[in-house]
């Protein structure tokens, strides 16, 4: 039988309520830490604050996406009707006069570029697709998509310490708290 | 953190208690539980007996409608040289419609902060896909010949000619089909975190876990995720909210942009597109009361939601009613005869009798909603749901086929009949329509669980600290108002 080798990834600690989970991130901040998160069944809105977290800069790269977008409708829609092969339908001519005709399809592409730098901007922003995760090993875990809140500090922060990083979770009120390890 | 509430507190006015969302004090657990339950259970007996006949008749209605159509060319629809568009256009314009509702719940009222939107958010927007769905069949049949139907991307065709992007019709194509991406990503995207729940409680080793784990992309809740995740979607709210308005402004425009009599007006974008939130909201309730019943979510959708629905139906309804009674107005003050004679024809033609089903569905039905008793009977509710939803059908039937078969040549006039292949594939894209959606509540979280465990006041991170003061926090009520006084820079 070959040994399984086990790599530490860092304490997951439990609680009970929102308030108290709010209450533990602001000791968690307060002590330095970097490498750490909070685990919530849903958007608990103000821990961005408790955790000292900055706004997400997903409108930044959103922006761009729009902005690619609608320079395609133009050169999409103006490119091709008064410039490349001008059409002329029910003896409407095309010109840079007639561009408001083209405002829908402006419109639509950079809604429709928008809403794609959204998507994958936020899956990258977030991490994702990662279909395994050094966290799903633990077995109370399960529970932070269902009614549990969990903190877990990683064993990769500079301020981890065995002892002092377990006293700091237990004093912010944490309880069930787990060293997390996973298999490699 | 509680002087700051306090401090929020100061004038003391007495302050009702909000109406609760959640009834019954209901946990995170139990939310959790029911809404899996559904998934994880096998499906009551009155499933099966709605979903088989809906199959049936989807396979039955579409395969034979479209393969006969296709074998045989669109000469069997009843749309004539007059007529062109008959009803798969009707068709068309009525389903797109069905989703503004959809839409208009996930967008515009997370932007305008209506929480009462977390419990019937995720089941609209799974209404607003499968009716698009429904609705790109028509069009692209519609088109004639359907395997040239790649004609309408914008790819040039085989004499380097592209496509008129002055035409309403390619507005049409880039409309709709942004609109369904649009509404695809939001949806998935809300229903990542409910994926990830129902993942975290398989089996480990089951196939449930595997796949609804390959699509919950690895999802651990975490705030750093959330952060992003909520900016997301506060970005395609913003996004899809002035796209649904375009959407159907956009359909509008193929009417309005022609010089058509009774269609040339510009009062058909608002027109279509309260027209479209009003008809959507009627399939929202038609299909959400009984299937909140079916599966016990009584305490999730309460009947708070459904009088708040009611009266968006009123509201909408009444926009609706002004709208036509505008046309007409107009069309009487603009002295044009040609407009004038298009109405006189509409009311008193042979097709009156549509023009008066109509003005009583759509505009007189919806009034018993003045009543508070009235939209609390569900029974009520359900059966003016029904009258929108044919309604609102019979709207677009009078919009397009009473102006077609009367433009400016007499010699063109002929009385528009569908036909049985037209009634086949309409049916056809009912039988569709509730399979996907019987799909979806057999697989997938019909109820956004993550959303609706955040209206719960114990969700809120300050809740213990609002439970010391003396009036227990009731004014500041929504966690997003503390967080606005708090969060002051680190």
């Amino acid at each position: 039988m070959t040994k399984k080798i086990k790599r530490v990834y860092g304490y997951l600690a439990e609680f009970e309520t929102a308030s108290k989970l709010y209450k533990g991130a602001e000791k968690v901040r307060d002590a330095g830490f970097k490498k750490w998160d909070c685990y919530s069944p849903y958007p608990l809105h103000g821990l961005d604050h408790a955790m000292g977290l900055k706004r997400s800069v997903l409108p930044f790269f959103v922006f761009f996406g729009g902005l690619i977008g609608f320079c395609t409708a133009v050169a999409l829609a103006y490119g091709t009707q008064v410039m490349i092969y001008p059409t002329v339908v029910q003896a409407k001519p095309a010109n840079l006069a007639t561009i408001a005709a083209f405002f829908p399809i402006m419109f639509e592409l950079t809604i429709l570029l928008s809403g794609f730098t959204t998507l994958f901007g936020v899956l990258a922003l977030m991490g994702l697709p990662r279909l395994n995760h050094p966290l799903f090993a633990s077995k109370q875990f399960q529970k932070a998509t269902d009614d549990k809140f969990f903190i877990a500090i990683e064993v990769r922060d500079s301020n981890f310490n065995k002892e002092e990083t377990k006293a700091l979770l237990e004093g912010a009120g944490g309880s069930n708290i787990e060293l997390v390890e996973e298999e490699i | 953190m509680a002087d700051a509430i306090q401090s929020n507190n100061k004038p003391k006015l007495p302050v009702l208690e909000r109406e609760k969302l959640i009834l019954n004090g209901r946990s995170m657990n139990w939310i959790t539980e029911r809404v899996c339950g559904i998934i994880e259970n096998p499906q009551p007996a009155l499933w099966w007996v709605l979903f088989i006949p809906s199959f049936i008749i989807a396979i039955v209605g579409l395969g034979f409608g479209l393969t006969y159509l296709v074998s045989t060319g669109v000469g069997v629809w009843g749309n004539s040289n007059r007529t062109m568009w008959g009803w798969p256009i009707v068709n068309f314009i009525f389903w797109i419609g069905i989703g503004h509702a959809g839409t208009l719940i996930s967008a515009i009222l997370f932007l305008t902060r209506q929480n009462w939107r977390t419990s019937i958010n995720r089941a609209a927007e799974a209404m607003t896909i499968f009716a698009v769905c429904c609705a790109g069949i028509f069009p692209v049949f519609h088109v004639g010949r359907v395997w040239f139907a790649w004609f309408l991307a914008p790819i040039p065709n085989a004499n380097a000619i592209w496509q008129n992007f002055k035409s309403p019709l390619l507005w049409d194509v880039f409309a709709v089909s942004t609109y369904f991406t649009v509404s695809l990503i939001f949806w998935y995207l809300g229903m990542v975190p409910d994926l990830a729940t129902i993942r975290d409680r398989a089996k480990k080793g089951s196939i449930r876990k595997f796949l609804y784990g390959l699509f919950a992309l690895g999802w651990r809740g975490g705030n750093r995720q959330w952060s992003h995740y909520e900016m997301a979607y506060l970005l395609l709210a913003a996004l899809s909210t002035p796209l649904v308005l375009s959407v159907h402004s956009i359909v509008s425009f193929d009417c309005a942009t022609s010089i058509v009599p009774g269609w040339h007006t510009t009062i058909f974008p608002p027109y279509f597109v309260a027209g479209a939130v009003f008809g959507g909201f009627a399939m929202v309730l038609t299909i959400m009361v009984p299937a909140r019943y079916i599966y016990g979510l009584q305490d999730l959708i309460t009947r708070k939601h459904i009088d708040n629905m009611a009266k968006i139906i009123l509201t909408t309804g009444t926009i609706v009613g002004y709208a036509y009674l505008m046309e007409l107005f107009v069309a009487f003050y603009s002295g044009a005869k040609y407009e004038m004679a298009a109405f006189t024809y509409r009311i008193t033609g042979p097709y009156a009798w549509a023009y008066i089903l109509m003005m009583s569905l759509n505009v007189l039905s919806p009034q018993l909603f003045w009543w508070k008793s009235l939209r609390e009977n569900l029974w009520v509710v359900m059966g003016v749901s029904m009258c929108v939803n044919i309604g609102m059908w019979f709207e677009r039937f009078v919009i397009i086929v009473t102006t077609l078969p009367r433009m400016f040549l007499p010699g063109d006039w002929k009385y528009y009949d569908p036909s049985p292949v037209d009634i086949m594939t309409f049916i056809g894209t009912i039988g569709l329509f509730l399979t996907l959606f019987l799909l979806f509540l057999k697989f997938l979280p019909c109820i956004n669980i993550a959303e609706v465990k955040w209206t719960l006041l114990e969700s809120d991170p300050h809740h213990e600290d609002k439970e010391e003061l003396e009036d227990k926090g009731v004014k500041v009520e929504r966690p997003y108002q503390v967080e606005l006084d708090t969060n002051k820079p680190v």
